[in-house]
């Protein structure tokens, strides 16, 4: 008998539905996955099991049975036994998923606690054992530690052993790793890969990401608008890929922007000259007597981009990039060293160097309309064009970026993520700027969002002649968009090359590293030729 | 922690130095000379200058505001210009009123505010909810002294379970005084609870979309133990940032109160203090509110830290 048994489940916000029909089953041991872009109903389905949707969503026709009861006749009471009892959830975001007043111990032991009724000091034993099952040791990490004391991946692991720690019939997990570098995702992986081979568990894990889809899973169930396309075991999904919408997905992840050649100029002054810039930060101090410290998050950085060039900076957090981002853009101040844009100081040529940034949500002000969003950086000129010539360099924009002219007055809550990032990038373009700094730009998108918005940009390029700096986690990104590429770590630059050189054969071990552990999507189109050869005809 | 501890008694005395040096200056460039005021229209100047040495107004200034603080510091506050009695028991006198009168409004305050701000964040947008913005909303309106007067009418005039003012004094027993205190206590207390009940109304609502309020329930803690255990103590910090406000305005501030119970409390006495230019008990009492602000805002910084572990490094 499957673990979980998910029957015809129909979700929906009065008016509008949300999941119609979704039917799968999770086996002990075995591990299924939920992918879909954003809005596809992929986290509802998980949120629905555990009965903890929000207020408005109601459930309108069904069946989830866990283990084969069903989990609709259970009392809100018998329901609290069952969360985290018997089904354990594990979120996106490690960072805000724990309480951040409690010690990581307490808020083991608790999970212990209300399920087994064990007293403290048994349930903070038991804590002890779970947290160094998932990795967390007891030296470096005793139980009286506070989650802002942990990394991402620290805290992650935290969250999954509280998930654990009663050692549940099925886990469930929802983007697991899409907050998490590329090495500490790979390790999530493998401790749940490992945690579901121990405990013969079920995992359900929800992801946009195929490449984790195929690492971890055994089954796979596409969704597209509350609606199951596809389903079956991940191998054949992917391979065949019978239905267009996994198909368009598959190529979407794999997508290749045509990025056009780049001239190297003959200009002498290179566009963007970094040199041996270093950028410290005062760190709290330990005691009030004591020197403050600092954190060299920049260490003496040195490298050039010339006029047209695309060039990425990958890194894992923490690694100094974003730092060395707002160094470029003059606001950040640095403590040694120079950087010349086109000869002069940052400060001086704002214009000729504009940004945009990760989240499309929080880089807008709600509250103006899209006209006085995208005309901002005209506060960088002495005599900023109006009226008539205002409006004309208004749509010249936003054409420029595939947007019809006349969104020019609407407001932000209207757009999608997609198209936000298009006004973003329109904001970096009204100015006519020679290079545009591009920080982790295309994270936050669905992977089809995404291939437009690399396409859109490899356009510009060529259209405009603009140079890039693509600073992103995600080495397919920077694959499919730069011609050369930085590999920052601990505040230094450790390999610098042509991109396909240096991810084709990373000579420095930490680039290895960061490509090792970047999962990625096999490579099916060569399979289903052979599989198609040996197919009797 | 030693260290957050020891920056914040750092930055608690640069404080009380600040305010000492403020106040003393104010006080100074206050027009009006008390020895003239106090000897009337008719004094001969050497008469005022013999009863401004005597005061010990006529040395420099420097001199005048070592010598005042120096005395604080022993519990020397001067003597009184209209009553000569010392100014220190004058406050003394006044204190045993207005601090109970302030800690008992507060902890009325809390102990309404807390359970009913923590109600309405729980049944956010739901009836209950509805009825206490109300409510708090009249109670945030209305002044203390009119709730004031309606008590002295329900509980003094018709039912006559208490008094309509006066205080009989500690010593002739404990309970008679509480009892004394309660209806002024009440007064104080109602609007601010109904400003703290929103701020912990709002404080809890933000904790209950955070993504640990989340997690817990995915561990099994019914809802109810989720906000008692995870979502009260994160959504306590503004609360306390209104707490330690609400203390020093309620010890300070009881003045019109104090007034319509008759209570001979530190309010009145600043008041009758300044119609009378006895600067020196002025300086004094506004000194005795500046170092109980100060400390309590010492003591907030302190459970500041008690309650977030994050803020317990110095910075």
């Amino acid at each position: 008998m499957s673990v979980l048994s998910v029957e015809k489940l129909s979700l929906e916000v009065p008016g509008k539905p949300i999941l119609s029909n979704v039917s799968f089953d999770v086996g002990a041991g075995e591990t299924v996955a939920i992918t879909g872009e954003t809005g596809s109903g992929k986290s509802m389905t998980a949120l629905a099991i555990m009965r903890l949707l929000p207020n408005a969503v109601r459930k309108t026709g069904g069946s989830i049975a866990l283990a084969g009861r069903c989990l609709e006749d259970l009392s809100e009471r018998e329901m609290c036994k069952v969360r985290g009892g018997r089904v354990g959830m594990v979120f996106q975001e490690p960072m805000t998923a724990l309480n951040p007043v409690k010690t990581i111990g307490d808020q083991v032991a608790e999970a212990v606690r209300i399920h087994s009724g064990a007293s403290r000091t048994e349930a903070l034993n038991r804590a002890r054992e779970v947290l160094n099952r998932v990795g967390l040791d007891e030296t470096q990490f005793p139980l009286g530690r506070y989650p802002h004391q942990l990394s991402g991946g620290q805290r992650q692991r935290v969250v999954i052993a509280l998930a654990i720690a009663e050692r549940p019939a099925l886990l469930i997990a929802d983007e697991p790793t899409t907050a998490l570098d590329v090495t500490t995702q790979a390790q999530i992986l493998e401790l749940l890969k490992g945690l579901v081979d121990e405990f013969g568990m079920g995992l359900l894990i929800v992801t946009h990401d195929l490449a984790v889809v195929a690492e971890i899973s055994d089954k796979l169930v596409v969704l597209r608008s509350g609606e199951v396309v596809e389903s079956g075991k991940t191998g054949d999904v992917l391979r065949y890929q019978r239905h267009p919408y996994t198909r368009a997905l598959l190529e979407a992840s794999a997508h290749q922007a045509h990025l056009p050649e780049w001239q190297a100029s003959d200009t002498e002054v290179p566009l963007l000259s970094v040199d041996a810039v270093t950028c410290a930060y005062p760190v709290p101090k330990t005691s009030l007597f004591a020197r403050r410290d600092h954190f060299t998050a920049v260490d003496r950085v040195t490298f050039e981009i010339q006029s047209g060039e695309r060039v990425g900076l990958v890194g894992e957090s923490g690694c100094g990039k974003s730092t060395l981002t707002r160094a470029i853009l003059g606001l950040e101040p640095i403590q040694s060293g120079s950087i010349k844009i086109d000869g002069q100081p940052p400060h001086e040529v704002r214009g000729r160097v504009q940004v945009v940034f990760q989240d499309p949500y929080g880089s807008f002000n709600p509250r103006h309309r899209v006209s006085r969003l995208i005309t901002e950086p005209f506060h960088l000129l002495k005599d900023p064009p109006k009226g008539d010539d205002r409006a004309a360099r208004i749509s010249e924009a936003l054409t420029a970026v595939g947007l019809e002219p006349n969104v020019a007055d609407r407001f932000i809550h209207e757009f999608s993520g997609g198209q936000r990032q298009r006004l973003a990038i329109a904001r970096a373009l009204i100015l006519k700027p020679e290079l545009i700094v591009l920080d982790e730009a295309v994270s936050a998108l669905d992977v089809s969002v995404r291939a437009k918005i690399l396409d859109l940009l490899a356009d510009l390029s060529a259209k405009y002649h603009l140079a890039y700096l693509f600073i992103s986690h995600d080495l397919s990104v920077v694959r499919s968009i730069t011609d050369r590429v930085l590999v920052m770590k601990s505040g230094q630059i450790v390999e610098a090359g042509v991109t396909d050189q240096v991810l084709a054969e990373p000579n420095h071990p930490y680039t290895r590293t960061l490509l090792e552990a970047a999962p990625v999507l096999p490579d099916f189109s060569s399979i289903q030729e052979v599989s198609n050869d040996t197919k009797p005809v | 922690m030693i260290s957050y501890l020891t920056k914040r008694l750092a930055s608690l005395f640069a404080s009380l130095l600040v305010a000492s040096i403020v106040i003393f200056t104010v006080i100074e460039v206050i027009p009006g000379d008390p020895a003239a005021y106090m000897l009337g229209m008719n004094a001969r100047a050497d008469t005022i200058a013999a009863l401004r040495s005597e005061l010990g107004l006529d040395g420099g200034v420097l001199e005048r505001y070592l010598a005042w603080v120096g005395g604080m510091l022993v519990g020397d506050f001067g003597t009184s210009y209209t009553y000569r009695t010392p100014v220190a028991d004058m406050i003394a006198d006044r204190l045993w009123i207005s601090l109970p009168l302030a800690l008992y409004a507060l902890c009325l305050t809390i102990v309404i505010a807390i359970p009913t701000g923590v109600f309405a964040a729980s049944r956010r947008g739901q009836a209950g909810d509805y009825g206490i913005v109300g409510a708090t909303q009249i109670g945030v309106a209305i002044p203390n002294f009119w709730f004031a007067m309606i008590l002295i009418l329900i509980f003094a005039i018709q039912l006559r379970w208490f008094s309509a003012g006066g205080f009989p004094g500690w010593e002739k027993g404990f309970w008679l005084s509480v009892k004394a205190l309660t209806l002024p206590a009440i007064a104080l207390a109602l609007p601010q609870a109904a400003i703290l009940t929103r701020v912990m109304r709002s404080s809890l609502i933000e904790v209950l979309g955070e993504d640990f309020m989340r997690t817990a329930r995915a561990k099994g803690l019914t809802s109810w133990q989720t906000i008692l255990h995870h979502g009260l103590r994160n959504a306590l910090i503004p609360v306390l940032t209104i707490i330690g406000l609400q203390f020093a305005f309620l010890l300070a501030g009881g003045i019109i109160i104090e007034q319509v119970f008759a209570l001979p409390g530190l309010g009145r006495l600043v008041f009758q203090s300044i119609s009378q230019r006895d600067l020196i008990v002025v300086e004094s009492v506004v000194m005795l509110l500046v170092f109980a602000v100060i400390m309590t805002n010492f003591l907030v910084d302190l459970a500041y830290a008690v309650v977030d572990p994050r803020l317990r490094v110095a910075r």
